[in-house]
């Protein structure tokens, strides 16, 4: 082999992450975002299960296509109309663990509602994440209209909405995703297909293999991901992205995930999947998957990954001990915030 | 000071707030060149062009959704729904997202919109095109519900609903809209969401009627004066938030309370205020709380006859006062 064959062998295997521009630092961040993610996760089951959180609902098994999304996203600039599993994602966008918990304890100072939502109801001014309510795809518009004024006052910013499979049977999904076309808004719906919507399988929810499959009904670009693959994910919001802020118009992201746990916690999906399609599914970890990649590719060691889990699980323990102690919302404030105040 | 109909008092208010504040920004169903079925937007197309004056896909949960999307985002957004009968697909967005955002989120979000829309019948307008909605809203806390009759008010209110910080329901009775007709004082006009008005001032009973009612209210007072009653008639302008203190002023005086609405009578707004007076001004009343309102039929039927015998109208309305006044 020539000098230069080798040089060419060697830049053909070239890292997937290098061509995509991400350097080291990035993936360990974005790794970190996924333990965290699961480890905060795991807790509140085990908070509820111990009788200390009523409800939980959860997100393991989206965390790549989380934080793969999120990494192409600018923090505080680009929006996100998050759904009810995006976790991984809102850790990614700012989010800290105690932020979380406190949600999850129905705190005072839950940053989401005050604990006047169920947990995992996020919403975080800061990072730009719009509440959300209970009722699924009444988002989708929500980032339609924010794009629509992102457009109109000339702001370079982009909106993702997030929603599960189920939510694109819905009307408003419909009605948003036209509107969003038809303005050519920066505008990103990530539908996290996990196959069930609480226990609906996707073949009685829709009649096509892959809803990116209607994007081109609406006149806007359309793609299918491997969600469990971080780095796909990444790509393929990074191009949306690039298109929304391009004035190209809105692009519609079917990521394939796989949904470990129930509904929620008053849901036992042991009842409506079969015993063999739940052994396959943790068979599908995405931090797994990129553990073992930044393993290969020499970005992360045992030891390192030990102390990185480690840490989060103390990150986590602090959430809880702090987030339980915090005050819990005052009965006279019930009425506060109807309106605004002194108005 | 000018005569001016009641439609073109929205549309003033519209031209000027869009002049004001380039935030402002309407969108609905034909808004745009055409100016409205009704023209309530008629001349906003050509001033300030179409990205603030916006035709919308016939998507009626959509418009009210992506306005309150804009909100978040810092534009006033004013959403028209075509016929009030159309709105019921957005009502989950109105009632599950707009009326809640600020509650929700313990205050850190804000849905700083107006979803104006024509209701009311005697148009011929069918069961399709004449519904009154507005215990639909009314009902909802996070909601103000604005209803004016007079085109002062319509200009009033509305300009001080598009400055207000919450969702506005802003509710106009289209056979108000060119038949009622009256002063608009020049220069800036902000009437106060909250307060109502007493049209006229009586001593035998209090009536209480919100849009096109108040009209009829008061040729009914005016039929009924020369029998000797006197009969004072508030027009409520808002039901939410609703101002029991005049209602109850009134009905100290009077003793007698008679409530008079355009939706059917079973769970309508009358009922509430029924209530209050009941509740609140018991010991003043002289005469059980009456309610005039349309029979409880699912809506309005086209047909003259049948759309005749559906509404309330003065001498119902007045039958109705001269039956209370001798209670």
């Amino acid at each position: 082999m020539s000098e230069e064959e080798l040089a060419r062998a060697v830049a053909a295997r070239q890292p997937r992450h290098t061509g995509l521009g991400l350097d080291a630092e990035k993936l360990q961040r974005m790794y970190r975002h996924m333990v965290l993610a699961r480890a905060l996760d795991r807790r509140m089951w085990v908070l509820n299960r111990q009788g200390r959180a009523p409800f939980v609902i959860s997100g393991q098994g989206h965390e790549a296509a989380q934080v793969g999304a999120a990494a192409a996203m600018r923090p505080g600039i680009d929006w996100l109309a998050p759904y009810y599993r995006d976790l991984a994602f809102c850790i990614a966008l700012g989010m800290t663990a105690r932020d979380f918990m406190l949600g999850v304890f129905a705190r005072a100072c839950d940053p989401s509602s005050g604990g006047r939502q169920m947990p995992s109801h996020f919403g975080l001014r800061r990072a730009r994440i719009i509440t959300t309510s209970s009722v699924v795809a009444t988002q989708v518009p929500h980032a339609a209209g924010i794009a629509y004024a992102a457009k109109a006052r000339r702001l370079d910013e982009v909106v993702v909405a997030c929603v599960g499979e189920g939510s694109t049977s819905k009307g408003d999904w419909h009605e948003a995703l036209n509107f969003a076309a038809v303005h050519r808004l920066p505008f990103i719906c990530i539908v996290q297909d996990n196959d069930y919507a609480i226990s609906v399988p996707h073949r009685l929810q829709m009649g096509v293999e892959t809803v990116a499959e209607r994007a081109r009904g609406y006149g806007m670009a359309g793609a299918t991901v491997d969600g469990g693959d971080v780095l796909a994910v990444y790509e393929a919001t990074r191009a949306a992205a690039a298109r929304a802020r391009a004035g190209e118009g809105p692009t519609l992201i079917d990521a394939k995930v796989a949904r470990f746990t129930s509904h929620s916690s008053d849901d036992d999906q042991r009842r409506y999947r079969p015993r063999e399609e739940l052994e396959a599914l943790l068979r599908r970890d995405p931090i797994e998957r990129f553990r073992n990649y930044l393993m290969d590719e020499g970005l992360l060691s045992e030891a390192a990954d030990e102390d990185l889990q480690l840490e989060c699980t103390a990150e986590v323990d602090e959430a809880v001990t702090e987030a339980e102690a915090a005050h819990e919302p005052d009965p006279a404030d019930l009425e506060r915030h109807v309106f605004a105040e002194g108005s | 000071m000018a005569v001016k109909t009641l439609i073109e008092g929205v549309r003033e208010a519209l031209a000027e707030e869009m002049e004001r504040d380039e935030r402002v920004w309407v969108l609905g169903e034909d808004v745009g060149r055409k100016g409205g079925v009704f023209l309530a937007t008629e001349g906003l197309h050509g001033r300030f062009g179409e990205a603030r004056v916006l035709d919308t896909p016939l998507a009626e949960s959509a418009i009210v959704g992506v306005a309150i999307g804009a909100a978040l985002n810092g534009l006033i957004p004013v959403a028209e729904i075509q016929f009030a009968d159309f709105i019921h697909p957005a009502f989950d967005q109105i009632v599950s997202e707009a009326a809640r955002i600020r509650y929700r989120s313990n205050g850190d979000w804000a849905c700083p919109i107006v979803i104006r829309a024509p209701f009311g019948g005697g148009v011929h307008g069918g069961l399709y095109h004449s519904q009154s909605v507005e215990a639909f809203y009314a009902h909802v806390p996070g909601l103000k519900v604005v209803i004016p009759s007079t085109p002062a008010d319509a200009k009033g209110l509305l300009k001080s609903a598009i400055r207000d910080p919450d969702p506005v329901m802003f509710f106009e009775h289209k056979k108000a809209y060119r038949l009622v007709k009256g002063e608009i004082p020049d220069g800036e006009l902000l009437t106060p969401i909250g307060p109502a008005q007493v049209r006229r001032e009586g001593a035998s009973l209090t009536c209480v009627a919100w849009g096109l009612m108040v009209h009829h209210c008061l040729e009914a007072a005016e039929a009924v004066a020369a029998d000797g009653i006197s009969a004072e008639v508030i027009d409520l302008r808002t039901l939410r938030p609703l101002d029991t203190g005049t209602i109850l002023r009134s009905v100290e005086k009077t003793g007698r309370a008679l409530i008079v609405h355009e939706d059917n009578l079973t769970g309508g707004f009358g009922a509430e205020i029924a209530a209050v007076v009941a509740q609140d001004g018991f010991e003043h009343l002289d005469a059980p709380v009456t309610r005039v309102a349309a029979p409880d039929v699912p809506a309005m039927p086209f047909n003259h006859p049948q759309e005749e015998a559906f509404l309330p109208n003065p001498e119902k309305i007045a039958a109705a006062m001269r039956k209370l006044a001798v209670y």
